[in-house]
């Protein structure tokens, strides 16, 4: 295909979906069954034209894979778009999108994952059902009556991640990103109006401003990052950035110390997106949102977006982490933390997408901190895997809901939450392809051995921790490692929970023994995920897998690397990072640890959950021998409240009392107050003056005036002839006067 | 000769007699003609003058020459204002015109 076809077709790939979303807005949101199909057809097309770019990188990689390695870019095209700064000199920001590796397995999976949740969501949201009245409500088992917004927003979402993946500088991800921050806000809210009866349940409003909030945060240090960024590199645009001497010629301007900074400050748009600890506290929350929401969030995009930034900045973080230690604990240590502290919280959770949530929480630990640890290619894989298995989870989760949510229409029920799973149980048998589908997806993310994606791509993180414990000798390796290790294991016992509270046993609620299968919309979906959960993974076997030889070959390794090994084979001849883009080699204790912890986690899940499923009524095992620590667990390592006494007070008092109180209404309004009175006096004296002087004088003066002029009209006889004689006598009197001056 | 100052005497008292008339005639049509007498006195005061100061040069008739037009003019247009007022207020007695009256 040439060069011409691919750079448009990459071009329409977000602009697709964006167009979509004003097509709708602007003239079918009165059309449900329009929107819909409008909705899909950008998406689908979205999809069919990022696989055709992907396998032509990919065809280039398997035809010459050094040929990729000299040329990372297969596909790029920009175009000046702002005048920037030096404008004289021909400075411009550009706008651009560039296809390496890493874009186009980016490109394989995110249109498709957001075609599935599109197509599942026109089943979730009852398409075809008699109309919903609820606006900004959940309307069970009725059509919803925002469904074109919906579509519409969805589909700016699908186009800003698009739009982030194949942006070829900072400024344009960061607009891609910035539209994803606006679209979970106003997804997360989507059911604006929604209420409950327990107050201390947060609502989808205040969740939505919650996420927006806590991103927001993240977002303005990482703009920082930004320009700092172009302050260093002169450019935003990353080939030109990362490459050889521009890196050196940064690195000798401000050093490693400043670029682990820079490194550090973009880190943080990742903290914030990708929900790490400590600004992971809005993602649960982000649950409020209808369930495709969740799914599209927390699994093809906004989550993901975060992880691919720090993919994509790669170069700078390996020089960083090398070069200044703390800069590698600080990334692999938020990662490494976060798995682990969200893993034990998900232990704890009885909300079917709350378990989901901090599953996503610590998924996206394991990738930063492979990132930290610099293992590039394991955190993409990880980041791919997951997002097909995720989806999948959070989709049939959202299966799940629906059919407790027709249960509870069927025994006229409001009152139990179709959410928890401790109403759950039986299911198996009511929905048969959600709990197979849901197993499939659930045993990806336990890491089933040699089967699921799951297992290939944290088995490979795993193995770049204990690398560069043996090989380096870095205590950070083996901290991971055995963090990670824990966090999995964990991971493993949570879905086994899961999956049995939700499908085994008995109904423990007649929602639960009224509840059946979803529609053919929300079932299609799952299926086509979950093949993927499983099959992801093979591309990704290490070549050297228990010793063999030729037997493997892995695909996404050689693929992905071809973005970076060229740039890092002479960054690693310059010392600058500890590894070329390579697979460590094979080694059986992280394999052997990821077995054991996997099938040790499900077993265990199994022997608590599983063997003998809870009964109606009945409390969870793990309560009587966890106590105050399943409190703990329960109430998410109370994070939300140390922040509501940390942050979020102070801030609440520092508005309220200091500011409102004292700044405004005292100092503010206090010295208008006293300028007003001020002024209001001299006023009063001003008055007074023009009282008495100007109005008073004036009149006066006017009213002599008036009494001469009375006094002399009579002289105004109007006769003309006396006139004449006043004159003559006067003219008579003047002549006397003259005569009499001369002669005296 | 007869004496310059012969020639004076005569405009005072016909200056006089215009003056008197204005004053006290009550016919404003008359009153014009009272003016007209007070300009040909000054007529003749000039016309005298010059006959006695500097007859050699032609300025004293030509001055009064003038004032012969100018009071030809200044009768054509009392007396229409005249005939105006006499149209609107059926009367030409200057008492009665007193409209400026206070």
């Amino acid at each position: 295909m040439s060069e011409q076809t691919l750079q448009t077709f990459t071009w329409l790939i977000p602009a697709l979906p964006l167009l979509v979303f004003f097509l709708i807005m602007l003239f079918t949101r009165d059309n449900k069954t329009l929107s819909w199909l409008l909705a899909w057809a950008g998406i689908i097309t979205s999809t069919v034209l990022g696989w055709i770019v992907a396998f032509d990188v990919f065809g280039l990689f398997l035809r010459d894979p050094d040929g990729l390695d000299q040329q990372p870019v297969a596909v790029s095209s920009a175009f000046d778009w702002l005048p920037f700064g030096d404008y004289w000199q021909g400075t411009w920001l550009q706008m651009g999108v560039a296809v390496d590796a890493l874009t186009a397995v980016m490109l394989f999976m995110v249109p498709f994952a957001v075609t599935m949740i599109f197509v599942y969501s026109v089943g979730y949201h009852n398409y075809g059902q008699p109309p919903g009245t609820h606006r900004g409500e959940p309307n069970h088992g009725k059509q919803e009556p925002l469904f074109a917004r919906f579509f519409a927003l969805m589909s700016l979402f699908g186009g800003a991640m698009l739009l982030l993946v194949v942006a070829d500088n900072l400024l344009l991800l960061f607009v891609g990103w910035e539209i994803m921050g606006f679209c979970s806000y106003s997804l997360i809210g989507f059911w604006y109006s929604r209420n409950y009866p327990n107050p201390q349940k947060i609502t989808p409003r205040k969740a939505a401003i919650k996420a927006f909030m806590t991103t927001r945060v993240a977002d303005v240090i990482m703009l920082l990052g930004i320009v700092y960024f172009y302050r260093v590199f002169g450019t935003l645009n990353f080939s030109e950035a990362f490459a050889l001497t521009s890196l050196e010629t940064a690195l000798t301007t401000i050093g490693v110390d400043g670029l682990a900074v820079m490194t550090l400050l973009i880190f943080a748009g990742t903290v914030g997106k990708s929900a790490q600890w400590p600004l992971h506290v809005w993602l649960p929350d982000a649950m409020e949102g209808p369930t495709p929401v969740s799914a599209v969030i927390h699994a093809a995009a906004m989550v993901s977006a975060g992880v691919y930034l720090i993919l994509r900045i790669f170069p700078i973080i390996a020089i960083s982490i090398e070069g200044v230690v703390w800069a590698g604990w600080i990334i692999a240590g938020i990662g490494a933390f976060t798995a682990l502290m969200a893993a034990t919280i998900a232990v704890a959770q009885n909300d079917v997408k709350g378990v989901l949530a901090y599953s996503t929480i610590s998924q996206l630990g394991f990738m930063v901190a492979a990132v930290g640890l610099g293992a590039y290619i394991a955190a993409a894989f990880h980041l791919i895997t997951h997002a097909f298995f995720k989806a999948l989870l959070f989709l049939a989760s959202g299966s799940v809901i629906h059919g407790m949510e027709h249960g509870a229409e069927h025994v006229h029920d409001h009152h139990t939450d179709p959410q928890d799973m401790r109403h759950m149980g039986g299911l198996r048998e009511k929905m048969p392809t959600t709990f197979w589908t849901f197993l499939i997806g659930g045993l990806a993310l336990s890491g089933l051995p040699l089967i699921t994606a799951g297992f290939w791509s944290k088995d490979e993180i795993l193995a770049d921790a204990w690398y560069i414990f043996v090989q380096d000798g870095k205590a950070i390796g083996l901290v991971v490692f055995i963090m990670l290790a824990t966090a999995a294991l964990l991971t493993a016992f949570y879905t086994m929970r899961q999956i049995s509270l939700t499908f085994l046993g008995n109904p423990r609620t007649p929602l639960a023994e009224h509840a059946h299968e979803s529609n053919r919309f929300m079932t299609m979906p799952l299926v086509g995920l979950s093949f993927f959960a499983v099959v992801a993974g093979w591309f990704g076997i290490p070549d050297d897998f228990l010793g063999t030889e030729g037997v493997f070959y892995n695909y996404f390794h050689h693929f992905v690397g071809t973005s970076l090994h060229e740039l890092f084979d002479h960054l690693y001849a310059l010392n600058l990072v500890a590894h070329k883009i390579q697979a460590p080699p094979f080694n059986p204790v992280p394999v052997v640890t990821s077995v054991v912890v996997a099938l040790g986690g499900l077993a265990l899940g199994y022997w608590v959950y599983g063997r003998k499923p809870l009964e109606e009524g009945e409390a969870d095992p793990l309560i009587a021998p966890l106590g105050p620590l399943h409190t703990f667990l329960e109430n998410k390592w109370y994070w939300d409240e140390l922040y509501q006494v940390v942050f979020i007070r102070p801030t609440v008092f520092i508005s309220e009392v200091v500011v409102y109180e004292w700044v405004d209404k005292g100092a503010i309004d206090g010295t208008l107050h006293l300028i007003a009175r001020g002024t209001y006096g001299l006023g009063h004296y001003a008055k007074r003056f023009e009282e008495v002087v100007i109005s008073d004088g004036v009149d006066w003066i006017k009213d002599r005036v008036l009494n001469i002029a009375d006094e002399f009209r009579y002289l105004q006889t109007g006769r003309i002839q006396e006139y004449a004689l006043y004159s003559v006598l006067i003219v008579f009197a003047l002549a006397t006067a003259v005569v009499l001056a001369g002669v005296l | 000769m007869i004496p310059l100052s012969w020639y004076l005497l005569l405009a005072a008292a016909l200056f006089c007699i215009g003056l008197y008339g204005v004053i006290a005639r009550r016919n404003a049509v008359a009153i014009l003609m009272s003016v007209e007498l007070m300009l040909n006195a000054v007529n003749i005061n000039l016309v005298a003058f010059w006959r006695y100061g500097t007859p050699e040069q032609a300025t004293g008739m030509a001055w009064a020459v003038f004032v012969l037009t100018v009071a030809a003019a200044e009768a054509a247009v009392g007396l229409a204002l005249l005939i105006a007022i006499y149209r609107t207020r059926q009367s030409v007695v200057a008492e009665e015109l007193d409209l400026l009256k206070n």
